[in-house]
């Protein structure tokens, strides 16, 4: 009889840092204390927080471990385990409570992470074994798609959903219900039901999170609007660098057409759904829906013009809904739980709750699930624990390179679809990059430029040879070879390109420019007229010099030089050549005076 | 999967199993397990316990767990029951046969098994 959980994460996050590794040595200990029958490991999905993995907890006490190594194992199990008495030194303790008490325990919802948190697109992850389909069921899983198909009709489904006000979390935002509402009316006897897991963003990993950590809500989620819109044929477009992600699903398919719950016949109601995947090769466009759905047919991913939408003509010439991993992840709750109580969460036009992944300068690097409208003071500040190493938080950019950064100044600012939209930003797929006093903006422009670049697929010019010629301008800037009037060019590219772009991604390409300028135009002016970087980031604008009063003349730094910048007289102060200098730093890391300076 | 009873059936059959990891409001049947408890036979009890709790059903309202010394080391095997909302019960000089009773009686009928309690064991 099983008396005790031990949960170890299995998502991408704790596995690179080495969680399979702990569950084979947790195994194999157990086993030699002989408590293989009383102790259950569970291999689960994502707990949010990537930062401190491995991450382990043991329930019934709720434990919660952080950092796991290996070599802990053996007194986790003779310690905790066997005698009840949880190993302290390993249990997460939150960075604001200094008091190391034996109150100090902190089980995982009680920590700051957790606490302002609301769990619905993850509230599997990290709590089940995704590869167990049982476990799924445990939480009234294949329930909704039971009651939608005995209890209601395809129009109730629809109305449950458009009542719920959930809305696209791909990006778009635009309301679930009416796409599929477009997709019923749509008259074929042929449709299809398609789920954007190319997830793209830099710094977003929702979507992956919860295909690892609840691949069956996923399928569920896809075989109701399936029925929805009389569709029997649904995709996965996922990114194939997504591995566990992938085998997570081919199990979860597998054992969905074993228990009945996907292939002919579904609930004895007639209705038939089944599920294809689709490795995607790791096309950022190919997230655009058009472009998805062109390479599921078998071309070069490329976007094609709308109208028509995919809901009258999609997936081959037919009609589809195209929804994103983390909408449908929502959807069961809400067929579950009605519309009114997901609409009880948010904000009047943005309902429920959205997952962001949180990166960058940031403590708590994870991923956070939270009711629309909750400021980012409370994401930054209380989740995420505020940057590390007492810097000074600057800007956070939402939305990957599709949206734009949102200054310090505004940290109150309520996070939902429209109040990030009206300011220049982007909710986008929830990627949250946070940025302090060292990250340079035009520097953060030109790197998401410099992504899109890359990535466009170029079938449209805007978006081909605009993007290319404005990162162009922003790499003179930032090498001090701005010049007078670069900024009203590059704002006078980025409107023509988003004017006439052919698809989303060249429409929206150059908001994390335009942002910038917005929200930092003095960055941009220091670094055009002053040939000066304020946040000392931009190489080329370094100006490293050596202060006379300082300096004891040893001539260290000038040894060190790789490019005898520097000369001088022992015991007299030295001096840089700037126009030998290359800015490699050397000399400020060997000055034992502290003589050096960068500016 | 022909019938919603179908899938029922599967969700009750794991609902004991996953219970666990829920644990909020339930009742919570703590044994001392340090070297003291595990000296004086706390592991049977535990064992016992655990087996009690799934076999009467009550799985999905009380969670067996272990904690270290509880400072009366006399007394062990200690187990004490701490239900939402009330004074915990310390019951001591526990045997796997007693508790199968705080199980039924206790957890299962909500009336504490008086005699066992620490107010009436003399040692």
């Amino acid at each position: 009889m099983i008396r005790a959980h031990v949960l170890i994460c299995g998502g991408t996050g704790c596995t690179s840092s080495n969680s399979p590794a702990i569950a084979k040595a947790l195994e194999a200990e157990l086993e030699a204390k002989g408590l293989q029958d009383e102790i259950k490991i569970v291999h689960t999905g994502c707990f949010g927080l990537c930062a401190l993995g491995p991450i382990m907890i043991v329930y019934p006490e709720g434990i919660f471990y952080s950092r796991v190594k290996v070599e802990d194992v053996p007194e986790i199990v003779e310690e905790h385990l066997l005698k009840g008495r949880p190993v302290q030194r390993l249990v997460y303790s939150d960075p604001a409570k200094n008091a190391i008490v034996s109150g100090d325990i902190t089980s995982l919802s009680e920590t700051r992470f957790y606490k302002s948190q609301k769990r619905v697109a993850l509230r599997n992850c990290g709590v089940i074994d995704p590869e167990n389909i049982d476990e799924y069921i445990a939480m009234h899983g294949y329930e909704a798609l039971g009651k939608a198909l005995t209890e209601m009709t395809p129009d109730d489904v629809i109305k449950e959903i458009l009542d719920s006000g959930l809305r696209g979390r791909g990006g778009g935002g635009f309301p679930t219900g009416r796409k599929w509402q477009f997709a019923k009316a749509s008259v074929s006897d042929k449709k299809y039901v398609v789920c954007n897991a190319d997830e793209g963003d830099p710094g977003a990993f929702m979507d992956r999170s919860v295909l690892e950590g609840d691949p069956h809500a996923v399928l569920e989620a896809m075989a109701i609007a399936g029925y929805a819109i009389g569709a029997d044929e649904g995709y996965i477009y996922v990114r194939a660098e997504y591995p566990i992600a992938v085998a997570r699903l081919q199990i979860a398919i597998k054992q969905a057409h074993e228990y009945g719950l996907l292939g002919k016949d579904i609930f004895g109601t007639g209705f038939n759904f089944d599920i294809k995947l689709r490795l995607g090769a790791g096309a950022f466009v190919c997230g655009e829906e058009t472009a998805l759905l062109t390479s599921i047919e078998g071309n070069r991913g490329e976007p094609r013009p709308r109208p028509p939408f995919p809901a009258v003509k999609g997936l081959f010439g037919q009609p589809t809904i195209i929804n994103n991993v983390e909408t449908f992840a929502n959807v069961a709750q809400i067929i579950l739980n009605g519309a009114k109580w997901f609409a009880s969460m948010g904000t009047e036009k943005s309902k429920g709750t959205k997952i962001f992944a949180l990166g960058g300068k940031i403590t708590h690097t994870g991923l956070v699930e939270i009711p629309m409208g909750t400021t980012l003071r409370t994401i930054i500040e209380e989740i995420g624990g505020g940057c590390p190493n007492g810097k000074k938080f600057k800007a956070v950019q939402t939305g990957g390179p599709s949206g734009g950064c949102i200054p310090a100044s505004l940290i109150d600012t309520p996070v939902d679809y429209d109040t990030l939209t009206a300011m220049g930003c982007m909710m986008g797929s929830g990627g949250m990059i946070v940025m302090d006093e060292d990250n340079c903006m035009v520097d953060i422009a030109k790197f998401f430029l410099g992504f899109i670049v890359d990535e466009s697929c170029g079938k449209c010019t805007p978006c081909r040879i605009g993007t290319r010629r404005m990162l162009d301008i922003l790499t003179r800037i930032t090498e001090g070879k701005g010049q007078d009037g670069d900024i009203e060019r590059l704002e006078e590219l980025a409107n023509t390109i988003k004017a006439t772009a052919l698809c989303g991604l060249g429409q929206t390409a150059p908001n994390p420019v335009l942002a910038t300028i917005k929200f930092f135009r003095d960055e941009y002016e220091a670094h055009i007229y002053e040939k000066r970087c304020p946040a000392g980031h931009c190489k080329a604008l370094a100006r490293y010099t050596i202060d006379p009063e300082k300096c004891k003349g040893c001539s260290a730094c000038s040894r060190k030089c790789p490019v005898n910048a520097i000369s001088g007289v022992v015991k007299s102060p030295f001096v840089i050549d700037q126009n030998k200098c290359i800015k490699c730093g050397t000399c400020l890391e060997t000055c034992k005076f502290g003589a050096i300076s960068k500016k | 999967m022909k019938s919603l009873e179908e899938l029922a059936k599967i969700r009750e059959r794991m609902a004991g199993k996953v219970a666990l990891r829920e644990g909020e409001n339930s009742i919570r049947i703590v044994v001392g397990m340090a070297t003291c408890g595990i000296a004086a036979g706390a592991r049977p009890v535990l064992n016992a316990l655990v087996e009690e709790v799934a076999k009467q059903g009550v799985s999905d309202k009380a969670t067996v767990s272990q904690t270290g010394c509880i400072g009366i080391c006399q007394y062990e095997p200690v187990v004490e029951v701490f239900e939402p909302g009330k004074e915990k019960t310390t019951y001591v000089k526990m045997t796997p046969e007693k508790a199968v009773r705080v199980v039924a009686e206790h957890i299962k009928g909500g009336k504490p098994v008086v005699e066992y309690t620490i107010g009436n064991t003399i040692i």
